[in-house]
């Protein structure tokens, strides 16, 4: 019995894993067939996606809710580009660089706001003020550009991270959604991850159990923060420009978390899913639509899905499929007892 | 630098410090009540700005007196954004709470704009251009008047909570929802009493600082942060300490703004928020909560 369940796991995994890489396939052959308005709204969806799960690695998994995860974004993306624009580093060599700073800027605000306790609202709101404060920072900082931020001078040479046609930023984010998508799935299963929910679900029955919280909250942010730096970098290199309020500004953060939200928190599948459903509709309508009455429809879904879906869309999807099983199994319960005679007398 | 620039700078600052005072205190009762932090604060505030601004310039109504219709209106926003919007989240995660008041304060920004247009938009009270020269301070007349409203709203907002039924009722929902509903208080229809006082407080707030300042769709967000600090500076629930510590922000604001170069005087702020938020989470005074 046991043998089989183990079986149909394994191949229940087997057909998921080859869903998924069938969905990348597809992905990565759409702008062979669509022009470039729609290759550019692909870009943008993976990014979402990636921007997303990085957030979901501290937040949704480690339960730590950040709301300025731009604080990353923003270091990342100014590290990459000021060490590529004042000593000619290649940003695939400093988006690790911007990793790293960023690793260690979300070790000093974890260390700070895990050693004082703060937790909920209050964790929520320390890391806004960090990002503002970087805001505040780099405005008033000529060296890195102050006000009029930094301008990414053109080249279409592929080791300066630029590349001559669009498609191959396509290529690049596609291929960091899908590994970071990969990551969030494995971490799931994973000691660490298990120990990540353990500490979101019950902090104290953790720590009881034997799990250092304080470390594994660490681990969690830095990951996240290394992640969301190297989103920054390619930010920075597809459109070439970066100021104050684009690298850090609060807009940002709530652009990285929306997506995670909507899709289902703390899900492998959630990111993705929200920033799949959530990107095309803000692009599409803004196309239609005159931006301030898109940004309203934008605001309504979002009012409208935290309202009827509070665990996402993926959260939804999750509760049909286990009452379907639920009610399957019920089903055939019924059906083997002995003795049950079926219809009439 | 000479005196008399410190001594102005105090002024202006503890003058400031008054409005952002009354912002917060909108925000801290809606978080005692209810634990949802507000984001949608600053857009409340920016819509009685316009109420206050449209009174004026079509029908010529004096500011101070479309104060009125800016709490009344203002209230019924709030009263009815959370019968229908915040009701239904109540027990929800913090993060759907927020990302929430996030999505109405989209929703209002964006309907502001589209109806209004992004200008920057101000108003000009002649009566009020001369200033009060006091020794070697000047007394920005508006600047004053605020504060002296400020002053009154929230004195007459403390003897509400404190002295009649409806104030106790929002205490005792404050402090324990499920204890409430069962001595009797109707804490739903209470909930949106106090979401809709703080909303009022917010478009008093946007009302009073009109005729000294400008109206754009996005003019919140200056407001909201400060609101924040102010709230948490003062404890996140604590009336009272929302006042004092909006005091205490636009004072450091403004003298900071004296020594600093460039808009600086915003990290000092923001510096001060995280220093309180780690060694004092539930503000100068206790009273707030630190389990957020």
């Amino acid at each position: 019995m046991a043998e089989t369940r183990t079986l149909a796991k394994k191949k229940k995994r087997v057909v998921s894993l080859a869903a998924a890489l069938l969905a990348l396939l597809a992905a990565a052959l759409l702008p062979q067939v669509i022009d470039s308005y729609y290759l550019n709204l692909l870009i943008i969806t993976a990014y979402g996606i990636y921007l997303a799960q990085c957030w979901n690695i501290m937040s949704g998994l480690a339960g730590q809710f950040s709301f300025g995860h731009a604080t990353f974004f923003g270091l990342g993306a100014y590290t990459s580009s000021l060490l590529f624009t004042k000593a000619g580093l290649t940003p695939w060599v400093g988006m690790f660089a911007g990793g790293a700073v960023a690793a260690l800027m979300g070790l000093f605000i974890g260390f700070l706001a895990f050693r004082y306790q703060l937790k909920g609202h209050y964790f929520a709101l320390a890391t806004l003020a960090f990002a503002e404060i970087l805001r505040v920072l780099a405005l008033n900082w000529r060296f890195v550009g102050g006000a009029m931020g930094i301008l990414i001078p053109l080249g279409n040479k592929p080791a300066n991270f630029q590349f001559p046609e669009t498609v191959h930023y396509y290529y690049v984010i596609l291929v960091m959604a899908a590994l970071i998508t990969f990551l969030v799935y494995k971490l799931g299963s994973s000691k660490l991850g298990l120990y990540l929910v353990a500490i979101r679900e019950n902090e104290e029955a953790a720590e009881a159990m034997g799990v250092n919280s304080f470390k594994y909250k660490l681990i969690a942010v830095s990951i996240s923060a290394f992640l969301t730096a190297l989103g920054g970098t390619f930010y920075a290199q597809f459109y070439s420009y970066l100021d104050p309020e684009l690298a850090f500004g609060t807009a940002v953060s709530v652009n990285i978390l929306t997506p995670a939200i909507i899709g289902g928190v703390g899900t492998v599948w959630g990111p993705v899913v929200g920033a799949l459903v959530l990107t095309p509709i803000a692009e599409l309508t803004r196309g239609l639509l005159s931006s301030g009455i898109s940004m309203i429809v934008y605001g309504l879904i979002i009012i409208v899905v935290i309202i009827y879906l509070p665990e996402g869309i993926v959260g939804l999807l999750q509760k049909v499929w286990r009452r379907r099983i639920i009610f399957k199994r019920r089903t055939t319960v019924v059906e083997n007892k002995p003795g049950v005679k079926k219809g009439g007398f | 630098m000479n005196i008399s620039a410190i001594f102005q700078a105090i002024t202006d600052g503890l003058l400031m410090g008054g409005v952002y005072g009354l912002v917060a205190v909108g925000l801290t009762l809606i978080f005692g009540v209810m634990q949802i932090v507000n984001f949608a604060h600053g857009a409340l505030m920016m819509l009685g700005m316009y109420v206050t601004y449209w009174a004026f310039t079509l029908l010529g109504i004096n500011p101070y007196v479309s104060i009125l219709a800016s709490i009344c209106a203002l209230f019924l926003v709030g009263f009815i954004l959370q019968r229908f919007f915040l009701d239904p989240i109540l027990n929800a995660p913090q993060h759907n709470q927020l990302l929430l008041t996030l999505g109405i304060m989209l929703v209002l920004e964006n309907l502001a704009l589209v109806l209004w247009s992004p200008d920057f938009r101000s108003i000009k009270v002649e009566w009020l251009e001369q200033g009060i020269l006091l020794g070697s301070v000047v007394l920005n007349k508006p600047r004053l008047l605020a504060f002296v409203f400020t002053l009154a709203i929230t004195a007459v907002l403390y003897y509400v909570l404190k002295k009649t039924e409806l104030g106790r009722a929002i205490q005792a929902a404050s402090q324990e929802r499920e204890g409430a509903h069962l001595v009797g208080v109707n804490v739903r229809h209470i909930n949106g009493i106090a979401f809709g006082i703080g909303a009022a407080c917010a478009g008093a707030a946007g009302s009073l600082i009109m005729p000294f300042y400008f109206v754009s769709p996005g003019v919140g967000h200056v407001f909201l942060l400060r609101a924040f600090v102010v709230a948490i500076l003062g404890g996140l629930g604590n009336f009272g300490g929302a006042l004092v510590g909006g005091l205490i922000i636009g004072l450091t604001e403004s003298l900071s703004a004296l020594l600093l170069p460039g808009s600086l005087k915003e990290m000092v702020v923001y510096l001060l928020f995280v220093g309180i938020l780690l060694v004092r989470p539930t503000g100068l005074f206790g009273g707030g909560r630190s389990n957020g």
